[in-house]
């Protein structure tokens, strides 16, 4: 015996939620199973469909127009301009707590690195931060944070020409946190409003920080803190601080370790089980069995190796960082089926000399046909019934042209879409 | 710096990719009193992904996570031969959540577990009150042995006030809690009068037969039935026999001490690897004679499976690491369970609506899905996940009283889905979750086998 199901969706990552996602919604007996946390841990959890041309033109005002003139052998051209836009919609209905969607064109958002970022889709706690908006904005940093310096990081903003004043100013957490307190840490006791010691006196969280903030806040209208504002109940403590200060709050989306990419991904499982997938992880699939067809995939189990069987395969493993493609002195390889991975055959020929020059490893992942099979090096499927999605793909640098969590939602959609119909 | 910016990827070279590939097993006790602080560290590229998932972190100030006790401290470490444990590594509850989530595949609760051991052996002072306790709530077999032979006096005394009070202030255990009731009849002495193995072989050929299965076929399991459903729940273990000789399995029940978990948990793995020993060899011969290590309890099976080989090396530890599995999981891989409960119902006691809260040790088994997904197609009875936050007393953590107050709040995200639930009675697979979950709630709570005992045993 096995586990069965008509498609197994491999990763838990933006492409591999996706994919199961997508199935599901055909109807199909849908099971994801994934090794450990993916890299939206770490990402900023905005969605970022293409914000520069792979040359560098842009940031682009709308990146649909942009996608029918993209090589060839780019994720976007493979499953069309309609299905990425199919795709975002799936995205937008499952995560309501996303904006963008009204419009085509890019949003313009601030980084905690204090520059200016087109992107498609952005959670509802950034929204008060656009670009676009003209309102003079107080950026408030947390004195034990050292990745957000505000008055640095506003000064970056002022000096891309924003069309508002915006000024930073650095407090001490409410409650003496620990110096390397964890993100987490504050999000729980904001969730909680539990209190905090601020002067001797005990004071709910939210209100404690909205009281560090007040005598700073000169005329702004808006003020953006990290995302550190709460996992479970980010609007609410945004509303709070927001009613004490009497102005619109927001929040920079951060580096890893990244919370509105955590609530993503919650938001993503969630919706998953409502749509009655089954979901497995913590363990990785190691090996397989099968000719042109996959048979059934095995996960290791501390040593034992549980069958898997299923119609449809989903390849959702994620690149370099999430550990889909790797890498040793013989070459660039995917790890589980062993797809072909085209590369360099001169080690030297994979990077650049310079630390963010254009890298031939940044593209580095399975191509595939248009309908997302992985070729071997002959260019022949790999087998009948797998598809890859997300940044397994190669043929595009996801950090270079900002199209990370697109490719991933677009290839993703794509991918178990036509699994599930396939097996059904 | 721009958020998307390319990561160091060439740079980074994990020890364990996509495993398959092994650790080799270092034995940190007690052979060497060189605690190998593992290689694994090499691979922290200090994404911090472990420290979004520390439920001690998320609550206590002078917790520095997973991070810092498991890499950091090893690089601390090896630059400095007199650099002591920190003793902040005490404060981890061995919830093993980290471990989940490194997607460099750092071997997190291994690193903390060797560090506490560490610790323990030569920084904490064996007189001191907290050693003493520890080890006390750690030998929790030992405690509930003897309760067991005396369990009406025993559920009286351990919960009569003024003993409580002086075990707070002279032991720190703390007294908002009420010790679990001893079963008058262990799980061990029920299956002795039952009949032990020779009746658990004729209930399973008389299943087989009923089922049209070869009467002779080669089903048989050994039930690792731990402390916990042996003194205190022996209906969760009975359970397990039932359901098992259903589907045609011949159960046996071999001599076996303590997982270890709790004394993991306590850096006591002195104790930890005598109990393995018994264990370990008990199960490997049995898994030689084809048998399969079924565990009820996650925090056991996760022990056999993971800890164990991780942290000993003792002759057919890999074997049954190998061969042990968790009891509802191994149907689901040997049988049609699905099909099973998809045709059955259940009505009477059990016909329920359960809030479902799935232990941080069977999370880390990938099985915190299971009971959720299984009976959601069960005719009679409901399930609702509670959350998956941790239910926060992580075995004996929740019993100290300087932790009391933390493990509450821990809990609290799991209590109030508890109580915004549809049903009042609870389940889960951990023995001491069940135990948070009652103390937070009230509600009672039952084990996924005993549901499914009511849907498919007769
Ligand atoms: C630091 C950083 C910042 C980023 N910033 C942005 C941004 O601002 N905007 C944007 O749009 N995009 C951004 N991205 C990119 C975007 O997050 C990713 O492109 C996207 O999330 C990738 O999703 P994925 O599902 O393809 O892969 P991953 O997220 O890598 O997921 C792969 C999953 O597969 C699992 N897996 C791997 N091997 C196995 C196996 N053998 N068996 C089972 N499971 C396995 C892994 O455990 C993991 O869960 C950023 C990425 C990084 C790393
Ligand atoms: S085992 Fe649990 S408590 Fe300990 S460091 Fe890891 S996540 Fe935190
Ligand atoms: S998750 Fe792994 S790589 Fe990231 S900081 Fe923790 S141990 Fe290091």
């Amino acid at each position: 015996m096995a586990i069965e199901s008509e498609v197994l969706v491999i990763g838990g990552g933006l492409g591999g939620l996706t994919s199961a996602l997508a199935a599901a919604h055909e109807g199909a007996d849908v099971r994801l199973v994934s090794y450990k946390q993916s890299t939206l841990r770490q990402a900023s959890g905005l969605v970022d469909v293409l914000g520069y041309t792979p040359d560098g033109d842009g940031p682009l005002t709308n990146p649909y127009e942009a996608i029918p003139s993209l090589p060839e052998s780019h994720p976007y051209r493979k499953v069309g301009v309609k299905t990425v836009r199919d795709a975002l919609s799936l995205f937008d209905d499952a995560v309501p707590t996303y904006e963008g969607e009204h419009t085509e064109t890019n949003a313009l958002l601030p980084t905690h690195g204090g520059s200016i970022k087109p992107t498609a889709r952005y959670p509802a706690g950034a929204s008060a931060g656009l670009a676009s908006d003209t309102r003079d904005t107080l950026l408030v940093g947390i004195e034990e944070m050292v990745d957000f310096d505000a008055p640095h990081v506003a000064a970056h903003l002022d000096a891309t020409g924003v069309p508002f004043d915006v000024r930073g100013e650095t407090i001490r957490f409410p409650g003496d946190l620990r110096a390397d307190a964890k993100v987490t840490r504050y999000a729980k006791l904001l969730d909680t409003n539990s209190e905090v010691a601020v002067r001797g006196r005990m004071v709910p969280a939210r209100e404690a920080l909205a009281q560090r903030v007040n005598p700073l806040l000169e005329d702004e209208e808006r003020v953006g803190f990290p995302a550190i504002l709460g996992d479970d109940n980010p609007g609410a403590i945004r509303d709070a601080v927001g009613d004490h200060l009497g102005v619109d709050v927001f929040e920079v989306p951060m580096g890893p370790p990244s919370l509105p990419g955590l609530r993503l991904e919650d938001a993503l499982f969630s919706a998953l089980d409502e749509a009655g997938a089954s979901i497995e992880t913590g363990n990785p699939v190691v090996d397989f069995e099968g000719e042109d067809r996959i048979e059934k995939v095995f996960i290791e189990k501390n040593g034992a190796k549980i069958p898997n069987s299923a119609d449809q395969y989903v390849l959702a493993t994620g690149g370099f960082v999430g550990k889909g493609v790797e890498s040793d002195r013989d070459g660039v390889y995917e790890p589980i089926f062993d797809c072909h991975v085209p590369h360099a055959e001169d080690r030297y020929d994979w990077f650049e000399g310079e630390l963010f020059g254009d890298h031939e490893f940044a593209r580095y992942g399975v191509a595939t046909d248009d309908d997302l099979r992985p070729l071997d090096a002959s260019e022949h499927s790999e087998f009948e019934n797998l598809r890859a999605a997300g940044s397994v793909l190669g043929g595009y640098d996801f950090a270079a042209e900002k199209s990370g969590s697109g490719v991933s939602i677009a290839t993703g959609y794509a991918a178990g879409q036509r699994a599930a119909q396939e097996a059904r | 710096m721009s958020d998307a910016e390319t990561p160091p990827e060439t740079e980074f070279d994990p020890v364990a990719p996509n495993t398959g590939e092994e650790f080799e097993p270092v034995d940190v006790f007690p052979d060497s009193d060189d605690f190998d602080l593992r290689p694994g560290a090499d691979s922290c590229y200090k994404c911090s992904t472990c420290d979004t998932n520390c439920p001690v972190a998320e609550v206590d100030d002078d917790f520095p996570g997973p991070k810092f006790q498991g890499p950091e401290q090893w690089r601390l470490k090896q630059s400095d031969d007199d650099h002591d444990i920190d003793d902040s590594v005490m404060d981890c509850s061995n919830c093993m959540r980290c471990d989940n989530a490194c997607p460099s595949g750092v071997p997190l609760s291994q690193m903390h577990n060797t560090a506490r051991g560490e610790y323990v052996s030569e920084q904490m002072d064996k007189l001191s009150v907290e050693y003493i306790r520890n080890r006390i709530l750690a030998n929790y077999r030992t405690s509930a042995f003897f309760a067991s032979k005396v369990p009406r006096l025993a559920n009286f005394a351990m919960n009569f006030g003024p003993a409580r009070w002086v075990m707070e202030k002279t032991l720190g255990v703390t007294s908002e809690r009420d010790f679990p009731e001893f079963a008058r009849q262990t799980f061990r002495e029920w299956w002795a009068d039952r009949g032990g193995q020779v009746q658990s072989r004729e209930n399973a050929r008389a299943a087989r037969k009923r089922r049209g299965l070869a009467e002779d076929a080669d089903k048989k399991v050994a039930y690792f039935h731990g402390c916990y459903s042996n003194y205190n729940t022996p209906e969760v273990g009975k359970a397990m026999v039932r359901v098992y000789e259903e589907f045609g399995y011949e159960v046996v029940a071999p001599e076996q001490k303590c997982s270890g978990t709790p004394m993991f948990a306590n850096g006591m793995l002195e104790d930890a690897r005598r109990h393995a020993e018994t264990n370990v060899s008990s199960m490997s011969e049995l898994v030689d004679e084809g048998y399969h290590a079924i565990a009820s309890c996650t925090s056991c099976s996760m022990a056999l499976r993971q800890e164990y080989p991780e942290l000993f090396d003792i002759d057919g530890i890999d074997k049954v690491a190998e061969n042990t599995f968790e009891a509802v999981e191994y149907l689901r891989i040997h049988e049609d369970l699905k099909g099973e409960v998809q045709a059955a119902d259940v009505d009477g006691e059990l016909a329920e609506e359960f809030a479902y809260h799935a232990p941080c040790h069977s999370r880390n088994q990938g099985l915190d899905r299971q009971a959720v997904e299984l009976f959601r197609d069960l005719d009679g009875a409901e399930i609702e996940d509670v959350g998956d936050s941790c239910s926060g007393i992580s075995g004996t953590y929740g019993w100290k009283e300087e932790k009391y107050e933390k493990s509450m709040e821990i809990g609290e995200e799991m209590f109030e889905h508890m109580e915004h639930a549809e049903g009042e009675t609870g389940m889960t697979e951990c023995p001491t979750c069940a135990m948070q979950m009652e103390h937070g709630s009230g509600y009672e709570i039952r084990h996924p086998l005993e549901l499914l005992e009511a849907a498919l045993v007769e």
